[in-house]
């Protein structure tokens, strides 16, 4: 028998965190299985714990202010550029999606199609967001009045749980197209497509930590990063059980961080609207007098 | 100093009742449990009115007042004719403005310089500036048909009180929704006053409602489940309980908060203009003012120079009778206050900072504290990261622009800073990373209805003023 007729076997991924633009384990050590929509077995996954998570904020913090500093047309570029290494991965994402979230082949092929128009289009906002969202202010006095909106700093995300590409990227591509900087908590039972996105992002000119995906519990890492006070603001989008999420907004309060609430909108729309970016803008507002 | 001639501002444009009820539903009523405090004049101690503390069950019977006028009459009303309404309380204010004068310089204790050129012409302006904004809020950027939340729950604080109300009040109504309003304990008047406004422009009952009391009060408002919105102003502390305290609830919530502002003074800055500038950061208001410029940083190479005119220009400041027309720094708001301040400022001294105060004479009753400043402050120092909330400047150095700006933003708060230079490319570099929500460059304290006012970080999420602050009170 030749090697060609012998069923091959195949190389197997060992799925770990993306921190800093890099792929460590968990310093926990810990993994758990990743199941396919019918419970059989796909992977082990790093689990993150609470040090992981503070990682993940320090190196999201450092990311901040290169990040902010850019220029949007710059972030803007390097945001489509990310969608274009999307289309590349089609084929993987699709698989996961079958396999993960049950979807026949049309169905994941549509999420990954929209997933990818929803990062282009995210991505067009970057240098858009300070026209629409900001104003010239037509002060009773002889000063020049503007308002810009700017990030609001580094941002938790607690990823949808079911929707693990397009639910995802609703959430994550709004707030780094503003300039923030993000540490992600993926789905936990389907975490696959969020680390074949840190695979894109590696590869990508986002610059390490302006992104950071965390595998795992968010009722166990969630808390932490609500309460982590160099933590600007939470989006609580994938946190279904209520009274967890009250615990992170009161968590959130220590240091008034800008929460989104939970919310498991449709996000197969043609237009998800500025909504999930306006929560992580700051306005500022500058005067200058006028005179000779 | 030249000597000056009294000039007071006759008390007699204003009737004050020895006794207020709470307002609600377009009436003065009393309280369920009959509860009652009084108000007094800070500079003088002396009792003006007793005024009514409001239990739940008030805040129940406001809150019900508030919804029905939601759902009857203010949510269903088109917004021209809503816009009308804000347009008359607008007018009503400006028509009264020196009652209204008068009677807030009595209850807070501002001289009334400021109170009849600041806080009563602008709370008539934030009224008519939201008047238009009622019926053409399709506009505002919220998409095609933004609705109203509900009713809001206000709080406000004590510096400001009428400003304060109209910057609540104002955007909630033109939005749609009705409100039920708590002023601060200590400054209740120009709120109650404020009623017999919204009654002379015919305001449907319930519309507006105002309900006296102190903490207690605040926290049933907060509490009441049938309140959808909380907009507060006032300390950070007491925003991070509310903040808490509507977690889990569908309640949406605003907060603007304390701050620690950095004036950052540059080696080529007009050090004339930058000294006024200075000053009215700090001493307007006695320094009741979260967004004051309370940490001074100047360039080293100017600091002796800036120091000096600081001085010069401190002795100038007339401070005593508020309704004084040559006053220039009123009475501290209350002995609370008073002893907040005098306790932060013995820190300064404990942790060795250098305390100067202007040479004024305090009158013998009222609460008064001198214009004051502290030089050889560190960062580490508390007086330079607490925030005082009186007429006390803190002052450190800087060499480098990065050094400035790392300094202004080493602390928690985020709500506004100055900048004083003559290069405006150096301006737009420091508004840039300043980390505040308003940056006044070569200017300092200037407020407009039109323009987005609030803080980053600590000092409180959400903007008032503008169309930014319309986003407050609609879905």
């Amino acid at each position: 028998m030749s090697a060609s007729e012998r069923a091959r076997l195949e190389v197997r991924k060992t799925y770990k965190l993306f921190v800093g633009g890099s792929f460590p384990r968990s310093e926990s050590g810990r993994t758990y299985e990743a199941l396919d929509s019918g419970g059989r077995f796909l992977a082990n996954v790093a689990r993150a714990s609470r040090k992981d998570a503070r990682d993940a904020v320090s190196a999201a913090r450092k990311a901040f202010g290169g990040w902010s500093g850019a220029t949007p047309y710059n972030r803007g570029q390097v945001l489509y550029r990310v969608a274009e290494m999307l289309e590349g991965r089609r084929d993987q994402f699709r698989s996961q999606l079958e396999a993960g979230e049950g979807v026949d082949r049309a169905g994941a092929d549509e999420a990954v199609s929209a997933a990818i128009d929803r990062w282009v289009w995210y991505a067009g906002w970057a240098d858009k967001i300070a026209q629409v969202h900001g104003s010239a202010n037509a002060v009773a006095g002889p000063y020049f009045d503007f308002s810009l909106p700017e990030p609001t700093g580094v941002v938790a995300i607690l990823a949808p749980r079911d929707s693990s590409l397009l639910g995802l990227v609703s959430v994550l591509a709004p707030v780094v197209a503003t300039g923030n900087t993000a540490v992600v908590v993926s789905s936990y039972p389907r975490p696959l497509p969020a680390m074949t996105l840190a695979e894109v992002l590696a590869t990508s000119d986002v610059p390490g930590g302006v992104i950071n995906i965390l595998a795992g519990d968010l009722a166990e890492v969630g808390p932490w990063l609500a309460s982590h006070m160099d933590v600007n603001g939470i989006d609580l989008a994938g946190v279904e059980d209520p009274e967890l999420a009250a615990a992170m907004e009161q968590a959130a309060a220590d240091n008034l961080k800008r929460v989104l609430r939970p919310a498991l909108p449709a996000w197969d729309v043609d237009d998800p609207g500025i909504e999930r970016m306006t929560p992580f803008l700051e306005i500022k507002t500058v005067w200058h007098p006028i005179g000779v | 100093m030249f000597e000056y001639a009294p000039a007071p501002e006759s008390r007699s444009v204003v009737d004050i009742a020895s006794s207020y009820g709470l307002f609600i539903n377009g009436g003065f009523v009393d309280s369920a449990d009959g509860r009652t405090f009084k108000t007094i004049s800070p500079a003088s101690e002396e009792v003006l009115a007793e005024v009514t503390e409001a239990g739940p069950a008030d805040v129940d019977a406001a809150v019900t007042a508030a919804r029905r006028a939601y759902d009857s009459v203010w949510s269903t009303m088109p917004g021209r004719e809503r816009a009308k309404y804000l347009y008359r309380i607008a007018r009503i204010l400006a028509e009264r403005a020196r009652e209204f004068a008068v009677l807030e310089t009595l209850d807070n204790g501002k001289p009334i310089r400021e109170s009849r050129d600041v806080d009563i012409p602008l709370a008539s302006a934030w009224f008519f500036y939201y008047a238009g904004w009622a019926d053409k809020l399709s506009y505002a950027g919220f998409g095609a048909y933004p609705q109203p939340l509900g009713v809001a729950g206000q709080i406000i604080p004590w510096n400001f009180p009428l400003m304060m109300l109209s910057w609540k009040i104002a955007p909630a109504l033109a939005a749609g929704n009705t409100v039920v309003l708590k002023p601060a304990e200590t400054t209740p008047l120009t709120a109650l006053l404020f009623a017999s406004v919204c009654q002379q422009a015919d305001l449907p009952p319930g519309v507006v409602n105002i309900l006296t009391g102190a903490g207690a009060t605040g926290q049933s408002l907060v509490a009441h489940p049938d309140v959808d919105k909380i907009a507060f102003t006032g300390s950070t502390e007491v925003g991070k309980a509310i903040a808490r305290a509507v977690a889990g609830t569908p309640k949406r919530v605003t907060l603007e908060l304390g701050g620690k502002a950095a004036n950052v003074v540059f080696d080529d800055a007009p050090i004339d203009q930058a000294v006024e500038g200075i000053v009215n950061g700090i001493f307007f208001n006695q320094g009741h003012v979260c967004c004051a410029g309370s940490r001074l940083l100047v360039q080293e190479s100017v600091y002796a120079e800036v120091l000096d005119r600081l001085k010069r220009r401190m002795a100038t400041l007339r401070l005593g009778d508020p309704l004084d027309k040559n006053t220039d720094v009123g009475a501290i708001n209350s002995r609370e206050q008073l002893t907040r301040i005098r306790e932060l400022s013995e820190v300064g001294d404990a942790e060795g900072a250098q305390r100067w105060s202007a040479p004024c004479e305090l009158p013998e009753h009222g609460f008064w504290f001198p214009p004051t400043i502290f030089t050889g402050v560190t960062q580490a120092h508390r007086i330079a990261r607490e925030e005082i909330f009186g007429p006390v400047l803190s002052i450190l150095t800087f060499r480098t622009p990065a050094e400035a700006v790392e300094k202004a933003n080493n602390t928690p708060y985020g709500l506004s800073a100055g900048v004083w230079t003559e290069k405006g490319s150096r301006i737009l570099w420091l508004a840039d990373r300043l980390r505040a929500g308003v940056v006044w460059a070569n200017t300092f304290n200037r407020f407009d209805p039109t323009s987005p006012f609030g803080g980053y970080k600590e000092s409180g999420h959400g903007r008032e003023g503008g169309r930014h602050g319309l986003a407050a009170y609609l879905r």
